[in-house]
């Protein structure tokens, strides 16, 4: 078994299929340095991250595909489902050695699958976009953590710096270690000393909260409470929509996850 | 922010949770000058209660004081209810504070009538004004067009405003003459026409000048609510057919009406609010809106109500049998759209696919269609199976319908789980 293995970044794994593709070895796993298992009967291929050949890989794709297609593979990359590595191998490769334009062939195992990934990860991203709830901290701070089930913040960063641009914020992928801060003018990536957030909840401390912050919520979750028709109630639709795991982030929810319902 | 601000945000927005338009799609509003937001086109949903609605913006009514008495309105003037009204400064604050913390859209303010039309539409352009003006708020905003109200502020409130909307409630005339005395049609078309026309002339005025203001760039909407009188779904699909084509609404809502009077006789008694027709209406305004069919294809005079089973599309594709099997590696996209099962990314997708290989089934599941449905009414790469035509549609019908039930509700005793010691 060919074992090809990268460290993790986008450009590392399409070095990984330039690589393979010269050595003309079809990779059967191909995984990062964090998800590596040794495997006994493998031959392994540890493939240095080479700017050049990324370079070269992703300018054929951009050249026989489109933009858009481009930030699908991206999108799916970042789902960092398993084997998702090898379906993005699968699909640049049949890209590249196809002579007619495949993103639409969806008689392909990859194609299917690449499109799902890249689904899901849009849909993620979309709920950062809704389920994302600011608390304003004593120095005029937006914060907000969240806990996305694919690697998605760095996808929702422009949405957030184009709506809130006079107000400085921070949006913290609680599961990654790792958010990014607006200060008025640029967005950069930042990790947190965590001693004044809950990783848990992403609740920042009452001490260094604004004055005003606990009002708000409470008038969020009352209107919350108010727009609610009892009549039409349907739990199924609600859960549906509004999974638990966003509960803990949300104020109307009393940022709880564990709620009984009946 | 005082402590009888939360009261009246109690009080007011219960008071307004009974209009169910809440899309902030739409409009294409970019945050100028390092403002505060912005209007995403695709409209995006904050939270959800647990009635299953969504709450993507925040629905306030001004206030809940109204002269008019419409039978079918929790806030008609004889109901002995706690009315408040909110001063232009706290729904601003309410709604600037909420934005910035990522809760809501933006803002849907509704109004009851106090004094006049003039009066309460002033006040509501008051706010718009405000948030547009001192606090650069890019953000969606949808108001109510006060029926009455002069041209003049129809035309501020058009350039303050994402989406204008007036709300026709009740589908027949003498209906609403009945339900709500103080109304009528043509009170209600007239403002819809001013919006209408303005909305054309600001498109002809925006390709001669490029950074003219826009009017109402979402458009408007409206609402009907269904079950509060005996009109059919033909009627009232047919006025909503109407509105889209001559008043170029983007929206036409159905209401399922809640009981919120039932002292009022002239009400029917409901035991529970219609919302299995709610939801056939809606799929029969997306068959006519995106899927090319006709209203009188869905409703007409020997099917003058929707089918409550089963969806609009199964329901006329059952009544159409000639139609089917329908080939779906040769068929174009208006038949294959008319599938049961196929949604449009579906359709759309069958057509690309099938230019590389022949579809078959364990393709088209892939591709996303639901074959529960589908499989009666199609030909693909693949063995010839029985059809709605082999099998009659009502034979179809049920076993469509069945296939929905758990097992136990079909057949309490067969299914049992075996016991190893049996009792008896």
């Amino acid at each position: 078994m060919n074992l090809f293995i990268y460290d993790q970044t986008f450009e590392g794994l399409l070095t990984v299929i330039h690589d393979s593709m010269e050595m003309n070895v079809e990779p059967e796993k191909i995984m990062s340095t964090k998800s590596f298992q040794d495997d006994l009967f493998a031959i392994k291929y540890d493939i240095a991250t080479d700017p050049d050949k990324f370079d070269k890989i992703w300018n054929q794709v951009k050249e026989k595909s489109n933009e858009e297609n481009c930030q699908r593979i991206f999108k799916a990359f970042l789902s960092e489902l398993p084997d998702i590595e090898l379906t993005i191998y699968n699909y640049i490769k049949l890209i590249i050695e196809t002579p007619y334009n495949v993103e639409v062939n969806f008689s392909e195992d990859c194609v299917v699958k690449l499109n799902n990934a890249q689904k899901k990860v849009g849909r993620e991203s979309q709920r950062v976009m809704m389920f994302v709830r600011f608390q304003k901290t004593v120095d005029d701070i937006y914060y907000s953590s969240f806990d996305p089930k694919y690697n998605v913040i760095p996808l929702t960063v422009s949405h957030f710096k184009n709506r809130f641009a006079d107000q400085k914020w921070v949006v913290f992928d609680t599961r990654r270690k790792f958010g990014y801060y607006y200060d008025l003018e640029n967005v950069r990536e930042i990790t947190i000393g965590q001693q004044k957030v809950s990783l848990e909840s992403g609740k920042v401390d009452n001490d260094i909260l604004h004055m005003s912050e606990k009002l708000f919520q409470k008038l969020w979750k009352s209107y919350y409470e108010n727009i609610n028709i009892i009549e039409r109630k349907n739990l199924k639709v609600h859960m549906q929509f509004l999974p638990k795991r966003f509960w803990k982030f949300l104020p109307e929810k009393d940022f709880k996850s564990e709620l009984i319902l009946n | 922010m005082k402590a009888e601000t939360t009261d009246k945000l109690k009080i007011l927005a219960s008071a307004a949770k009974y209009d169910v338009s809440c899309a902030s799609s739409g409009s294409n509003r970019p945050n100028k000058g390092k403002g505060l937001g912005n209007a995403a086109p695709w409209g995006i949903c904050h939270s959800f209660t647990e009635d299953g609605r969504c709450v993507s913006l925040m629905k306030l009514m001004l206030t809940n004081h109204c002269i008019y008495d419409c039978a079918y309105c929790a806030n008609r003037k004889s109901n002995d209810i706690q009315r408040s009204t909110f001063t232009v400064n706290e729904v601003v604050d309410l709604t600037i504070e909420f934005y910035r913390r990522n809760y809501i859209e933006g803002l849907f303010l509704s109004s009851g009538i106090i004094k006049n039309p003039d009066y309460t539409m002033e006040r509501m352009v008051r706010i718009a004004k405000e948030l547009r003006t001192t606090q650069n708020y890019n953000g969606y905003i949808h108001l109510k067009s006060i029926p009455g109200a002069s041209d003049e502020l129809q035309q501020q409130a058009g350039l303050y405003a994402d989406r204008l909307s007036v709300n026709i409630e009740i589908a027949t005339e003498n209906n609403l003459k009945m339900l709500a005395p103080d109304k009528n049609f043509k009170d209600i078309l007239l403002p819809m026409n001013t919006i209408r026309n303005k909305i054309i002339e600001n498109k002809e005025e925006r390709r001669k000048f490029k950074h003219a203001p826009r009017f109402t760039p979402a458009g408007q909407s409206t609402q009907l609510i269904i079950g509060a009188s005996p009109d059919s779904d033909k009627h009232i699909l047919n006025l909503a057919g109407n509105l889209y084509n001559s008043k170029k609404l983007k929206r036409v809502y159905y209401s399922g009406y809640i009981p919120v009077n039932s002292y009022d006789k002239r009400l029917p008694a409901l035991i529970e609010p219609p919302l299995k027709r709610e939801n056939r209406l809606y799929q029969a305004d997306w068959l006519f809106r995106f899927y090319n069919y006709s209203i009188n294809e869905i409703v007409n005079d020997d099917h003058p109500d929707l089918d409550l089973e089963i969806d609009p599309k199964l329901s006329y594709a059952l009544r159409n049998p000639w139609m089917f099997p329908i080939d779906i590696n040769k068929a174009s996209y208006e038949t294959i759209l008319r599938v049961p099962g196929i949604g449009v990314l579906s359709a759309k997708k069958i057509i690309l696919g099938r230019r590389y290989s022949k579809l078959n089934l364990s393709n088209l599941k892939k591709i996303g269609v639901v074959l529960k449905r589908a499989k009666y009414f199609i030909r693909c790469n693949e063995l010839k199976a029985l059809t709605i035509n082999e099998l009659l549609p009502e034979n179809v019908r049920s076993i469509i319908l069945n296939e929905n039930k758990p097992l136990k509700q079909l057949n309490g005793t067969m299914h049992k789980q075996l016991s190893l010691f049996p009792v008896n």
